[in-house]
Order: C-alpha cells, then sequence, then structure tokens
C-alpha cells in the first residue's frame, strides 16, 4: 500500500533504500547530506528488514566496503557530498573495473576544494567524464524531485545490476535539504542468499560442488586480456547509451528556444519558462534524467527546430559541454550558470535567455 | 492557487518549524507542497529563512526571489525581504524590535505582536503559532481542521498533548492582527 510523507530529500534516499530491499549502507557525515546517514540510524531498519548501517571511519573507507559487500551480490550504498565524493573515486574505479554493481550518492556543494557547503552542480564532469582512472562510465541519475530521490535508489540498483556497473544519484544541497511530498512502497524483502547464487554467478557467495570459483579483481596483468576487459566494458557501455537514456521535456511543442537543464537547476528553469512565457517567449525545457547516458538524440532532433538552446547550470559551465556535442552546428548553444553555493533565481535565467540565445 | 511565502526571522525562533507546520497541513489538504530551508551557517544562530510553496498544481522552482507572501520576525529579515514580495503581495510582521518598518505602499502589510502577546501568556513558545494564525486570518490557504492534522504530523509524538494550545494560540493571532496598509 502506498502512504504519503513529508520528506528531505536525503530522507527520501535512506528511506528508499530500506524500502526497496538495500542490504547495507556504508557512509561518512557530511553537510549537505548528513540526514541520509541520520536518518537511517533513526529508522534503524536493521531491526526491521535486516539492512546494515554502518558510519565508516572515512569516505574511503566507505567505498571499500560497498566495494566488498559488492562483490557478495549484495545490494550496497554509500552517500556523501562533494569532497567525500573525490576520496571515493579510485574504489568506485576499482568497481567499474571488476564489474561490481552499488550505488553512490553524491548530494553536490560547492568547491574546488572543500569549498562551501551551498548546493552546486559542479560535479558533473567528476560524475560523468571519470573521476576515477581509466576508461569507464557510471550511470548517472539526476533526480529534480524529492519523489526521484526516493524512486531513484530502487531505479539505481535495478540498472546497476543489470549491467554490473557502479551507479551515481547526482543530486545536490537543494534537492538534498527540501522537504516535498513522497509516496512510499510498502517494505520490500531483501534478497536470500538462494536468490543471489542463482542469479548472479559473478557473486562470491561460498565454493560449492555446484558452483565454480569465482575472483572478483580489477586487476589483469596481461596487456592483451586487459584490453579484451576493455573492449567487454565499451560494449556494455555501448548496449547502455541505446535503452537507458531518460528525460522529461517540458513545454517544448511550439518552442523556439530551449533550456536544456537538470536536477534542482530544471526546477528553477521551469519557473523560469513560465515567467518567459507570461512575456510571449516560446521556450520549452529539456531535462535529461540519465546524465550518462546523455539525452544527445533528443537534443539533437529537437535542435533542427530551434532558434538558441541555454544551458542551465550551478557551474561553470560543464554539461554545456555535452548539449553542444549533440547538436553540432544546428543551433547557438550558450551556458548559464552561477556557482560557488549561490542559486541562481528564475529571474536571472529569464534574463539570461534574453541576452544569451535571444540576441 | 499557489501560495509562494518566505518566512525569515532569527534561528530558535521557530522559522523552520512555523513552516513545517504550513506544509504538512498542506499535505493534509492534499496540496503540493514544498519547504526550503536557508540551510547555510546562519542556521546556527543569526537568520534563518524557509520557502514554503503550497500550491493545487506541481511545483516548479523551491528556491524564489519573488513571494507572494513574506512573514518577517526581525529587523534583518524585514530589510532584506520587504523588497522580494509581489506588488499586491502581503508582508505580516512582527513590530518587536523593529526600528524601521516597512514603507511600501503597493503591497498589503499587517503587524501581529505576536512576541508582545506570547510573553503575557506567559509561553514564548506558541509565538510562532501567533504570527502564523495572524497569517492564516488574511490567507486562508488551508484549513484549521487540516492545521491540527499538520501539527499531528510535525510535532513529535511527546507533545501532542500540546497541540490544543497551538490551536488556541493560532486563534489569538487571528484575533490580534493588526492592518498596516491594506491596498483597495
Amino acid at each position: 500500500m502506498k502512504e504519503l510523507k513529508l520528506m528531505k530529500g536525503n530522507e527520501a534516499i535512506a528511506e528508499g533504500a530500506i524500502r526497496c530491499g538495500v542490504d547495507g549502507y556504508f557512509g561518512y557525515p557530511i553537510t549537505p547530506q548528513s540526514e541520509v546517514l541520520e536518518h537511517l540510524m533513526a529508522e534503524k531498519p536493521y531491526e526491521k528488514t535486516g539492512m546494515v548501517v554502518l558510519q565508516a571511519e572515512s569516505e574511503v573507507a566507505s567505498i571499500n566496503m560497498v566495494y566488498g559487500g559488492a562483490a557478495l551480490g549484495k545490494k550496497v550504498m554509500t552517500s556523501s557530498s562533494s569532497p567525500g565524493v573525490s576520496l571515493m573515486q579510485e574504489g568506485i574505479s576499482y568497481m567499474a573495473g571488476a564489474e561490481l554493481p552499488g550505488l553512490v550518492v553524491n548530494v553536490v556543494r560547492g568547491g574546488p576544494g572543500l569549498g562551501t557547503i551551498q548546493p552546486s552542480q559542479a560535479d558533473y564532469f567528476q560524475t560523468v567524464k571519470g573521476g576515477g582512472h581509466g576508461d569507464y562510465r557510471l550511470i548517472t541519475l539526476a533526480p529534480a524531485f524529492v519523489q526521484e530521490m526516493y524512486d531513484f535508489v530502487e531505479l539505481a540498483f535495478e540498472l546497476s545490476f543489470k549491467y554490473r556497473n557502479p551507479a551515481m544519484i547526482l543530486s545536490d544541497g537543494v534537492i538534498g535539504q527540501v522537504m516535498e511530498k513522497v509516496e512510499v512502497d510498502d517494505y520490500k524483502p531483501r534478497w536470500t542468499n538462494e536468490y543471489i547464487r542463482e542469479n548472479f554467478p559473478w557473486a562470491m557467495t561460498g565454493k560449492t560442488p555446484d558452483r565454480p570459483h569465482v575472483i572478483v579483481t580489477s586487476l589483469q596483468l596481461e596487456a592483451a586480456k586487459q584490453e579484451a576487459v576493455n573492449l567487454r566494458l565499451q560494449a556494455k557501455y555501448k548496449v547502455i547509451e541505446e535503452n537507458e537514456v531518460r528525460y522529461e521535456k517540458t513545454m517544448c511543442d511550439d518552442a523556439e528556444y530551449l533550456i536544456v537543464a537538470y536536477g534542482s537547476s530544471a526546477r528553477i528553469s521551469q519557473k523560469a519558462i513560465e515567467l518567459a512565457r507570461e512575456q510571449g517567449i516560446k521556450v520549452g525545457l529539456l531535462r535529461p534524467i540519465t546524465l550518462w547516458p546523455f539525452p544527445s538524440k533528443a537534443i539533437n532532433e529537437m535542435s533542427k527546430n530551434l532558434k538558441g538552446i541555454l544551458s542551465v547550470e550551478m557551474s561553470a559551465g560543464q554539461m554545456v559541454e555535452d548539449v553542444r556535442l549533440a547538436v553540432g552546428d544546428n543551433v547557438p548553444v550558450e551556458h548559464f550558470g552561477r556557482f560557488g553555493g549561490i542559486i541562481p533565481s528564475p529571474s536571472e535565467v529569464v534574463e539570461a535567455i534574453k541576452e544569451k540565445i535571444m540576441k | 492557487m499557489t501560495e509562494e511565502i518566505i518566512i525569515a526571522g532569527f534561528g530558535g525562533q521557530g522559522v523552520l518549524s512555523m513552516g513545517k507546520i504550513l506544509a504538512y497541513s498542506g499535505v493534509m489538504q492534499n496540496k503540493e507542497v514544498s519547504w526550503m530551508p536557508s540551510y547555510g551557517p546562519e542556521m546556527r544562530g543569526g537568520t534563518s529563512n524557509v520557502t514554503v510553496i503550497i500550491s493545487d498544481e506541481r511545483i516548479s522552482s523551491p528556491t524564489l526571489n519573488q513571494y507572494d507572501t513574506a512573514i518577517i520576525l526581525n529587523q534583518q529579515s524585514l530589510d532584506k525581504f520587504e523588497s522580494t514580495v509581489k506588488p499586491g503581495g502581503l508582508l505580516i510582521y512582527d513590530p518587536n524590535g523593529i526600528t524601521h518598518h516597512p514603507t511600501r505602499k503597493d503591497i498589503n502589510i499587517y503587524q501581529v505582536a505576536g512576541t508582545d502577546k506570547a510573553s503575557e501568556l506567559g509561553n514564548a513558545k506558541f509565538f510562532n503559532m501567533i504570527i502564523l494564525g495572524g497569517f492564516l486570518s488574511i490567507k486562508p490557504i488551508v484549513n484549521s481542521e487540516f492545521i491540527e492534522k499538520g501539527l499531528q504530523k510535525s510535532l513529535p509524538e511527546r507533545h501532542h498533548g500540546l497541540i490544543p494550545e497551538n490551536l488556541k494560540a493560532i486563534e489569538i493571532g487571528k484575533e490580534i492582527v493588526k492592518p498596516i496598509n491594506v491596498l483597495k
């Protein structure tokens, strides 16, 4: 049965984890996402579903605990904010290399360095262009509503296990801190060890007579074999790019101009397009829900009928590069952003539309 | 219907909890709501504010720079937010400690002497409910039965005994609200 709650985005991450049957959470507190761990501790899921909640000694420890749990075929996750997620990059690369599922939530704050505790979207490059070393990709979901913070935990695990690839929920301080209505599901039971043994032959479930020896590693010293690993990863990424693109279009049917924005910037931009349309400006919004794979095709197709595109981000201009790659020379693409923890106002975005793409 | 509200005052004045009660009441009445606090260093003392939006439709931006209503509880917040009220909008403030009163003529302005009334009643804790009552008397965006349900949801169970007094404080707020500038 569905139940209605008023929750912060961070609490919704925690609630989503408990209710979709996550096995373990390992994390270390950092503003603006500490409510994830706080809510988990308050809810005591170890008494409800048997889910483990552990405050690790550091972010490095957290991600390595996730690696360990994932190697057993368990649904395990961590969450942090920008400086903490930087510390996790080695572990994320190892997970991608060992083809382990798992979820990392980044509630982004302003950087670089320790930066500020206020919202930002300046970790886009780190998330979708690597962050860690090697040729790998991270399935990246960008929630814009508290409901999506809740829903995307389950979705991230679904995709992550389907493709044996780590997933990231890339949020920010706005969506982490805002309280909205959330419809929550009943508690789903965690997977049994039997289920994991039967469904995930790669998982380390103990050597039994009917099961071959399993090694989980990202190390392959022979170059030819490591190239084969890379080719397999690239083939997998291609399948993901073909099948898992998600986005939402708002007021695009008659649009002459388009805003591309994700997460909280998409919410602010939605208000901006409402205000702009009151002034007779025909502008629509395309909100990427998956940042990798990026909705390049959808943006490219739309761009042919547009006069200009504005990428709105709380960064100095990161996603705008992917928008430009998507549209080529079809139409001018400009960037508007505030950064370092400043949230742009809807009216600033309207002004940016006029100044940057309507000239 | 969409009502975009900023509530601002000192940390510890119950700014965030007033917003939460309003938001919960909206949920109980099956509205869309959003409650977005300023969570910077100011939450540790200093000024604190929260944006509450209550609507019949899906809410776009949870952060705004113009509001239908500003509920103001100290001078710094008045200085900061008076100019952000939309023309024709509403500004409600507690005159306690205010030396520079609002001057705009294109908005509705009301005073609710919540601080004085709460100390007169002997319980400073109900101050924010008195202010909330003042707001609801001018803009009854949620019905009182849903306010009661909102209080039940937002207060921890050990404080449920205080709900009747909270409701009474809201009623007192409705009685003492004082018009300063009312548009025709």
